[in-house]
């Protein structure tokens, strides 16, 4: 009887996560692909064909046979898409690389720090949390706009004479994306780099390095696999950001985030924006697939 | 003329009062927060030496060499090596490398990379770093393993990468903490040797933290006992052995008895210690002439012997007790005898011969005796 609820435990265990896969990620990813090999339409839903149950097989057969890849192909003739994707996988990655340079000196520090306040500088990174992320991201329109604090500040130090113009740009981009992500980046860095030996850079310093040597032939190896995941962790979400774009970057911020939405609210164009959705998933996915595989070869090795 | 014990080596700079010890410990006193490691000690290493510091777990003996390589600064007092004083140089630039009792090997980096790091480190041309780390690896047995990561090695094996390692620069002082833990007997033995040959044929002089006294015995020109931040004794393995010079050390080092009483006189050059009824025991004075005191008598296991008939001038390093125990090992016989105040004594016979006429038991009426030079007094 026991061995009888051990084994149904055994199989709950791995049967719950895949069902949560399965039912919150990998329906809404083909009812997505469904809708992104469809035609728009002036109806409620805005797209056809819409399957109907009461028609049986006959009325699938003709369903399946009015799907098409047509709006695939559109993304590759407005060449529009294609620079949006570019400019987003630029930005993400430019922001992203920023993020580590702000990140890493930060978890470091963390991880040096006496282990009694550890627990403190922990919450405090994870502090911005408790506060809406759109609020967060108003917040940075207040300081960044030509009469905003920072401005404010400058022009007070004397530092600038005339406003500096930071809001609806690139740069209000990237210094959005660098601040959201953060906590991403520096949670797995400090994770990685906290439960480095220290011994190691003992040994390495003993052998002839000095501090700083130490540090770029044993800390940044062994933290690579913290510096991997924050990457990912941030780079991901970055590719496909709306809210920053839109708030704080200018008409010259091409993001596909921006595109989907505008497909998806002002042209209410469903089956377009989903296939902007499909490739923006395939644009990420597949590097991060051949990635890790090449990275679980080189584990293996 | 006598000598303690037998000697390995002819080598004994620490007997020439002009030589100029190697390394030098001057009052140094390490603290962490209000917690006393290393206390007030002061200790000479020579040129060349094979140094042991053995003492129990949590004496401070790694933190001596943590200081020694660097890692740690002293409280107060300093550290001259080479005639250098060593305050407030970093490790990088110490002669010195350490083989860490947690071996520390570089996790991301084959067996081969670890022990060529430290040549890397140092621009060795590369056929020369080959050529050494190829050497290294031989050393210690590895030529199999050069290409693994330290996670696909075992215990042992990590052990000797991390001894490669240290020794692949050939520094002028190697600190080893507790290098030969993790080996089994047989290539413990072996690797003690090796060690030894190594460090004669390179002239280095080695520092060994240990807790395993044998080891240390075997290895070491002097060893250096350790108790609470402090050093007890430094000796050769035959002095520490034969002429402790105090309770602790005594009881530290090897199987020990040790007989209490008072002394009562001293005549001739000889002192009587009254233990109990019946038994004084008669030994040399030494510098030790203080009538009256307590004192303590030590003697090893395998300086009494143990027998039926009762010896002359019984009474006199000698008396009668009872037969408690008997452990046969093999190369010895070891004998635990009940004296009539209630102590026990050990004593070890070798078993030169095959068989014996007529062996002890238990529960028999045996005399222990003793030469009274056989032993030592104790000061404390
Ligand atoms: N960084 C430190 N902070 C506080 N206390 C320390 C620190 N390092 C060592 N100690 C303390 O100093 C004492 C001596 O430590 P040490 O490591 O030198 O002992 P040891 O003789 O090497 O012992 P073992 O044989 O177990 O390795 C110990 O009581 C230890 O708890
Ligand atoms: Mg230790």
């Amino acid at each position: 009887m026991v061995r009888l609820v051990n084994g149904i435990f055994n199989r709950l265990v791995i049967v719950i996560p895949f069902g949560w896969l399965l039912i919150f990620f990998l329906v809404p990813f083909v009812i997505v692909l469904r809708i992104s090999m469809s035609q728009t339409a002036i109806a409620m839903p805005p797209y056809t064909p819409v399957f109907d149950i009461a028609t049986g097989w006959e009325g699938l057969k003709d369903f399946l046979s009015q799907l098409s890849l047509d709006n695939f192909l559109y993304l590759t003739q407005d060449s529009l898409y294609l620079k949006a994707y570019i400019s987003s996988v630029t930005i993400a990655f430019f922001s992203t690389l920023l993020t580590l340079l702000v990140g890493y000196p930060i978890a470091y520090a963390m991880a040096q720090a006496p282990r009694t306040i550890r627990p403190t500088l922990l919450m405090l990174v994870i502090l911005p949390f408790w506060t809406s992320f759109l609020i967060r991201v108003y917040a940075w329109i207040a300081i960044l706009k030509p009469e905003g604090f920072l401005n404010q500040i400058l022009l007070y130090l004397g530092i600038i004479h005339e406003p500096l113009i930071i809001l609806n740009t690139n740069t209000a981009v990237y210094i959005g994306i660098v601040y959201s992500y953060l906590p991403f980046m520096v949670l797995p860095l400090y994770s990685a780099l906290e439960k480095l030996d220290g011994t190691l850079i003992e040994a390495a310093e003993d052998l002839g390095c000095t501090r700083f040597q130490a540090f770029w032939k044993v800390t940044f190896p062994l933290s690579l696999p913290g510096v991997v995941a924050g990457f990912l962790l941030v780079f991901i979400p970055a590719t496909g950001e709306f809210v920053i774009p839109d708030l704080l970057g200018g008409s010259e911020t091409l993001m596909i985030g921006k595109t989907l939405w505008a497909e998806f609210f002002s042209n209410r164009d469903w089956p377009v924006s989903s296939a902007v959705a499909i490739v923006l998933l395939l644009v990420l996915v597949i590097p991060i697939a051949l990635f890790q595989n090449a990275q679980a070869k080189a584990q293996g090795e | 003329m006598k000598s303690l014990g037998s000697i390995r080596r002819s080598f004994a700079p620490w007997t020439d009062p002009s030589a100029k010890p190697y390394i030098s410990f001057r009052n140094v006193t390490k603290k962490f927060g209000t917690f006393v490691a290393v206390d007030d000690l002061s200790l000479d290493i020579y040129h060349r030496e094979f140094f042991a510091l053995l003492g129990a777990s949590g004496c401070g003996k790694s933190t001596l060499l943590r200081m020694l390589a660097g890692f740690e600064q002293p409280t107060s007092g300093e550290i001259i090596l080479d005639g250098v004083n060593m305050a407030g140089t970093p490790p990088y630039r110490r002669p010195v490398n350490m083989m860490f009792q947690s071996y520390a090997l570089f996790p991301h980096m084959t067996v081969e990379k670890n022990i060529a790091f430290g040549l890397k480190q140092d621009g060795m041309p590369k056929n020369e770093i080959a050529e050494r780390v190829a050497q290294m690896l031989k050393l210690v047995k590895l030529e199999k393993f050069a290409t693994r990561k330290p996670h696909q090695l075992s215990g042992g094996q990590r052990q000797r990468v991390a001894l490669a390692r240290s020794l692949a620069k050939r520094p002028k002082v190697l600190l080893l903490d507790e290098p030969l833990g993790a080996l089994d007997k047989k290539l413990r033995e072996e690797t003690q040797f090796e060690l030894m040959d190594l460090q004669q044929d390179l002239g280095l002089t080695f520092v060994i933290v240990t807790h395993d006294q044998e080891e240390a015995m075997t290895m070491a020109d002097r060893i250096a006992v350790m108790s609470a931040g402090k050093v007890n004794q430094v000796a050769t393995p035959a002095e520490i052995y034969e002429a402790p010079n105090s309770r602790f050390v005594a009881d530290f080092i090897g199987d020990v008895n040790i007989f209490d009483g008072l002394v009562t006189s001293s005549a001739n050059g000889m002192l009587d210690i009254a233990v109990g009824e019946g038994f004084t025991i008669r030994t040399p004075i030494g510098n030790m002439d203080v009538r009256g005191a307590a004192r303590g008598f030590a003697i090893r296991p395998e300086k009494i012997r143990v027998s039926r008939e009762v010896p002359p001038d019984a009474g006199i390093n000698s008396v009668k007790g009872e037969m408690w125990d008997i452990a046969y090992l093999g190369d010895m016989t070891v004998y635990i005898v009940k004296l009539p105040n209630g102590q026990t004594v050990k004593a070890s016979s070798l078993n030169a011969q095959r068989s014996v006429e007529n062996p002890l038991g238990y529960d028999e009426d045996v005399w222990i005796s003793f030469d009274g030079d056989a032993g030592v007094l104790l000061k404390d």
